[in-house]
């Protein structure tokens, strides 16, 4: 066991965890931080995606020894951010979410991408959503409100 | 008058071929072959065993002629949609950096080093159908200072003795199911040593294609 500082939405949080933890289960189990979800495990699914130092990060495969003092962002503290208030907001307005277990990875992915690229073209957010997998297929609402998102932010 | 005429064009001509060969020479492997040279034969044999190593499985996955890399011994295409981006680095949501930190996770099997990327298309050891290139096609582009970033003998040694991601072949940690990746075939020392013998012999390329 080792104790790590861990910064996560803007605040220091102090975990006594196995180094070889992923950082998904620090959050879920030892911080009670369940908006981030376990899918796949594997880093194959997204639905477990935090910002680590504003990189989309899968945290199911990253052993919280690795964090260091870099600041993770999760889905509940992504509406902090302007980008990510705009996202969530084009999420509701477009009523993306079926089931909704694969959203925050989503959501988490579509902040990473718009940061990054202000107006996002069709292969554009194929390419940086081809790696969060939804179930219930809302794929064509995922577009659209990144889409919206991207016009809000102009 | 016609003698005149025939004067310049032949010195047109030969500034013109001379202008072509000095860049082919600046640029070209094919001319560090050195078939008088008494130590070509140990220089192409220390090329082989650098040429085996480029081809492992550990250096070739990222040195794809595709627009993604590879991953295992079977040189698969690498799973979750990774794309090669503009940068080799993967795109906005799904970088390299989302998954490869800068050193192994063996508790998650997810192998890591520094500035984890793809190498250029310029630097493809494989055909777009994964095939590896042939040992004179890899010399060739390995030596062309127009496709290998500019660098000369002495700082291809020093990339295969000293960058972290070169190195990481020979520490590439556990696979998810808690096995050990497996090595290029010879030793780091041993791969640095025959890439010695080949820099100091001017980088002969094998003939063919």
């Amino acid at each position: 066991m080792a104790t790590y500082q861990l910064n996560i939405n803007g605040q220091r949080k102090q975990v006594n965890v196995d180094p070889s933890t992923p950082l998904l289960w620090v959050l879920r189990e030892d911080l009670k931080m369940t908006g981030t979800k376990y899918g796949c495990g594997i880093s194959a699914c997204g639905a477990c995606t935090v910002h680590v130092d504003g990189v989309a990060t899968r945290s199911c495969v990253v052993p919280v020894s690795l964090i260091g003092n870099r600041e993770i962002v999760t889905i509940e503290g992504i509406a902090q951010d302007p980008v990510g208030r705009v996202v969530q907001e084009a999420w509701v307005d477009k009523d993306v979410v079926q089931c909704g277990y694969c959203q925050s990875g989503q959501i988490m992915s579509a902040v990473a991408l718009l940061k990054s690229t202000s107006k996002p073209s069709d292969t554009n957010i194929e390419e940086s959503m081809g790696g969060n997998l939804c179930r219930c297929a809302t794929y064509v609402r995922i577009r659209e409100a990144i889409k919206s998102a991207a016009l809000q932010l102009k | 008058m016609l003698s005149n005429r025939r004067f310049f064009i032949r010195t047109l001509l030969i500034i013109l071929v001379s202008f072509v060969a000095s860049i082919v020479l600046s640029t070209s492997a094919t001319v560090y072959v050195h078939k008088d040279d008494a130590n070509l034969p140990n220089a192409l044999a220390a090329w082989e065993q650098v040429y085996s190593v480029l081809t492992s499985p550990r250096c070739i996955n990222c040195h794809t002629a595709t627009n993604y890399p590879q991953q295992g011994d079977d040189r698969h295409r690498h799973f979750a949609n990774v794309i090669r981006g503009p940068e080799g680095k993967g795109v906005p949501g799904l970088n390299c950096l989302s998954c490869h930190q800068e050193t192994n996770a063996d508790s998650t099997g997810v192998p890591g080093g520094q500035n984890w990327h793809l190498a250029p298309l310029s630097m493809q050891w494989q055909d777009v159908n994964d095939r590896p290139f042939s040992s004179a096609a890899v010399c060739r582009a390995l030596t062309n200072r127009s496709k290998n970033n500019g660098l000369d003998g002495p700082a291809l040694l020093k990339h295969h003795e000293e960058e972290a991601l070169v190195l990481w072949a020979w520490n590439p940690g556990r696979r998810p199911d808690g096995t050990m990746r497996t090595l290029p075939p010879i030793s780091h020392a041993e791969f640095v040593n025959a890439t010695r013998t080949w820099v100091d012999a001017r980088m002969p390329c094998p003939a063919g294609r």
